[in-house]
């Protein structure tokens, strides 16, 4: 009887201990956390895949420690859906007390989770959405992925250069679809071109081919095309089967449509498409180069694409703000230290603009080749240091 | 046996049945006192209660009025949309932004469409209702994408803030009010729902679930019940889904889309169909294995989540309910 109490006294003593001493050993004063939140299942899965093996990546190559302290990583399954992302960020920021929340796969999503980041004063880093309005959503949104605008303009000034008069825009139709139809369009209309018409398609469960019909029969000098990182092979497997180049109608794009994910399963038949965007995996530099090769390595079967190297630079941003803090985790600092922060990533040199915390960059002008046997995205042409033109705008008001 | 005999049995009848036993009142003070066990995971257990009380309007429905429903995430978007555009017109003040009055305005307007759209629903067979209530999904659904200037279309509504619950409690980061505001919304929206099911009425829905033709021959009004039981699940599931839409001040059209109505059918069916705390206990499960399995493998957790589904389904008739009752009757077999 008394040896069982003791034996329950005992356990009982260590419970106690040893709950006492987790909370201390789980908030260490060496450990900084980042919570990424990403859709790894659904049907933006690949955008999380992508991002989740760049950041391993990341950590693989520059260690787990900055500013002096180890940085742990947590991800998070939102499945693309909104009001679970944003009680996995409040999960995060209650919980786990991560320094930083980051990921966001979709617009929606982004903004869902700003106002735990406002109230909470974390940053938020948007690794992959790319409406425009996203980093006004809260003053600790910052952006290492693109906007649309940004990687919209360049390609309409090409259409321009290159004798485009007349143009039909068909985007999906959401935030970012209707972002870059408009950039698209003013741009054009600017340039003293001509909109014949600006279709939509429905994000969901597209059927293109009464859209691309139409467009067909307008017979503009030009065909631009927007859909989501994903949806691209489907579209431009239409488009082909709908023979505009015969009709000699120029099918140029965002980068989006020929996503490096993809591309090379799309077929000899986008090749000698025109595309701009702000990353290819054929980006010549040694930075890419190291870069793809130890992508490829670790994950066999993929290669990286826009996505991908949005989550490593927000690594990247993260590890540079904690660096500059001495690791210290405060949110407003750390956001202050992200302002204006100007690094070499694998796409090219790109900074943070202090005054819209947006991320500023190259964009190019790229053809569809083949190079080795495979499809790449080449870059023939290159627009330094794009800032978002939806803002630009607004500023200059 | 007198008429009155027979009357005051029946009576007592009803009134056994409506006995609270002490399993349920342990589980309510269990979900109550959840808030103080693990006051970290409030925001996993909100989700828990409004998608407990999401399924326990489509028990109503399917369960009791043998309903079969593949859209009745409709109502559950509605809900949302119409408490969060009432919280948006209010701009965060009260009266207009209170949590309690979007409520009611949601259960309002989903039991008015749920009314309306029952017609529809109630004109065919089992094969026809679904598809019925798959296009009325579906419908909604486009509506909500192609009313981007009400809704805010695929970028979601922004600037949904409610005021303090009947101006007194705050919904806080940590989503403790959140989580005890669904909670007693739940229970008290159950403690109704539980009344109906046990009342002569819920018996008359029992009754057309058996066998619809032999209980209007008894002279039960077929079709009226049935309307009623389908307004009654709208409007709950309006409920859930202003729940939803207050305590993570955001809609999004996924709110709209078909899971929504598949994940709650299969939660039913987890938990029990026709049992309403089969509803309660389903959405704890289904929610509990997301919540381990995403946890552990964030790419293959609905592979796990699948199996057990199957698995369940395959071998035990009547969900974890069933499969608690089973086991209770083996226990009370053995005693014997």
């Amino acid at each position: 009887m008394f040896d069982r109490l003791t034996r329950r006294q005992t356990i009982a003593a260590f419970t106690l201990a040893a709950t006492a001493l987790t909370p201390l050993a789980a908030r260490a004063e060496d450990t900084v956390k980042i919570g990424v939140i990403l859709p790894m299942t659904g049907p933006s899965a690949s955008t999380g895949r992508e991002i989740e093996a760049a950041i391993k990546l990341f950590q693989a190559q520059k260690g787990d420690k900055a500013g002096g302290k180890k940085v742990e990583v947590i991800i998070k399954d939102d499945t693309g859906v909104a009001d679970i992302t944003k009680r996995l960020a409040q999960e995060l920021v209650v919980n786990d007390h991560v320094a930083a929340i980051a990921g966001f796969g979709l617009t929606p999503l982004a903004l869902a989770a700003a106002p735990i980041a406002t109230q909470a004063k974390v940053p938020e880093i948007v690794m992959a959405a790319g409406t425009a309005i996203i980093t006004e959503a809260s003053p600790y949104i910052v952006r290492t992925s693109f906007t649309l605008p940004q990687n919209t303009m360049p390609i309409a000034q090409w259409a321009l250069k290159n004798g485009v008069k007349k143009v039909v825009t068909l985007v999906s139709d959401y935030g970012p679809g209707i972002d870059a139809e408009k950039t698209f369009v003013e741009t054009i209309k600017a340039g003293g071109g001509q909109v014949l018409d600006s279709l939509r398609a429905p994000l969901k469960n597209p059927e293109f081919a009464p859209f691309l019909q139409k467009a067909k029969d307008l017979k503009p000098d030009a065909l631009f095309l927007f859909v989501p990182s994903g949806f691209g092979a489907a579209l431009m497997k239409q488009v082909v089967e709908r023979g505009f180049a015969a009709d000699n109608i120029k099918v140029i794009a965002t980068g989006d449509v020929t996503d490096d994910e993809q591309l090379n399963n799309m077929g000899d038949s986008v090749l000698g498409m025109i595309t701009s965007h702000n990353y290819s995996a054929d980006h010549d530099s040694p930075e890419n180069k190291a870069y793809v090769a130890a992508f490829e390595k670790a994950n066999p079967n993929m290669r990286p694409n826009f996505m991908s190297v949005g989550g490593y630079d927000g690594m990247a941003l993260f590890y540079g703000a904690l660096d500059k803090t001495k690791g210290d985790t405060d949110g407003t600092k750390l956001v202050d230290a992200m302002k204006g922060m100007a690094w070499t990533s694998p796409r090219g040199p790109i900074s943070i603009d202090p005054a819209t915390r947006d991320v500023v960059q190259n964009v190019y002008i790229r053809k569809v080749e083949r190079k080795n046997g495979q499809l790449y995205n080449v870059e023939f042409e290159t627009v330094p240091n794009v800032k978002d033109p939806f803002k630009a705008a607004k500023a200059g008001k | 046996m007198s008429t009155g005999r027979r009357t005051s049995q029946a009576m007592s009848w009803f009134a056994n049945r409506a006995r609270w036993r002490w399993p349920e009142i342990a589980l309510w003070i269990a979900a109550y006192a959840l808030v103080i066990l693990f006051p970290s995971r409030a925001l996993l257990f909100n989700e828990v209660a409004i998608l407990a009380l999401f399924a326990v309007s489509l028990d109503i429905v399917l369960g009791y009025a043998g309903i079969v429903s593949l859209g009745h995430g409709a109502f559950f978007g509605l809900g949302a949309y119409a408490a969060g555009l009432l919280a948006k017109a209010g701009a965060g003040v009260a009266p207009l932004s209170d949590p309690t009055l979007g409520l009611l305005f949601a259960a309002l307007v989903c039991g008015f469409v749920g009314y309306i759209t029952s017609f529809l629903v109630l004109r065919g067979a089992d094969l026809t209702r679904l598809m019925v209530t798959l296009g009325v999904a579906l419908i909604f659904a486009e509506l909500a994408n192609r009313m981007a200037w009400l809704t805010g279309g695929a970028d979601g509504l922004q600037g949904v803030a409610p005021s303090k619950i009947l101006g007194l409690f705050d919904f806080d980061l940590y989503g403790r009010n959140a989580y005890l505001y669904s909670l007693t919304v739940l229970f008290l929206l159950f403690v109704l729902a539980r009344k109906i099911v046990q009342s002569p009425y819920g018996l008359s829905l029992r009754a057309i679930k058996g066998n619809a033709l032999r209980a209007r021959a008894i002279g039960i009004p077929v079709n009226r019940r049935l309307n009623a039981a389908y307004t009654l699940g709208a409007a709950y599931a309006g409920v859930a889904g202003a729940l939803l839409a207050q305590t993570t001040s955001f809609v999004s059209l996924d709110v709209l889309e078909f899971h929504r109505s598949a994940d709650v059918m299969l939660i039913v069916i987890f938990g029990g169909v026709g049992t309403l705390y089969g509803a309660i206990v389903g959405a704890a499960a289904y929610k509990a294995m997301y919540d381990i399995l995403a946890a552990a493998t964030p790419q293959y957790w609905q592979f796990w989540l699948g199996l057990a589904l199957v698995l369940l389904v395959l071998f035990v008739r009547g969900g974890i309910l069933g499969l608690v009752a089973e086991v209770r009757r083996r226990i009370a077999g053995h005693g014997k």
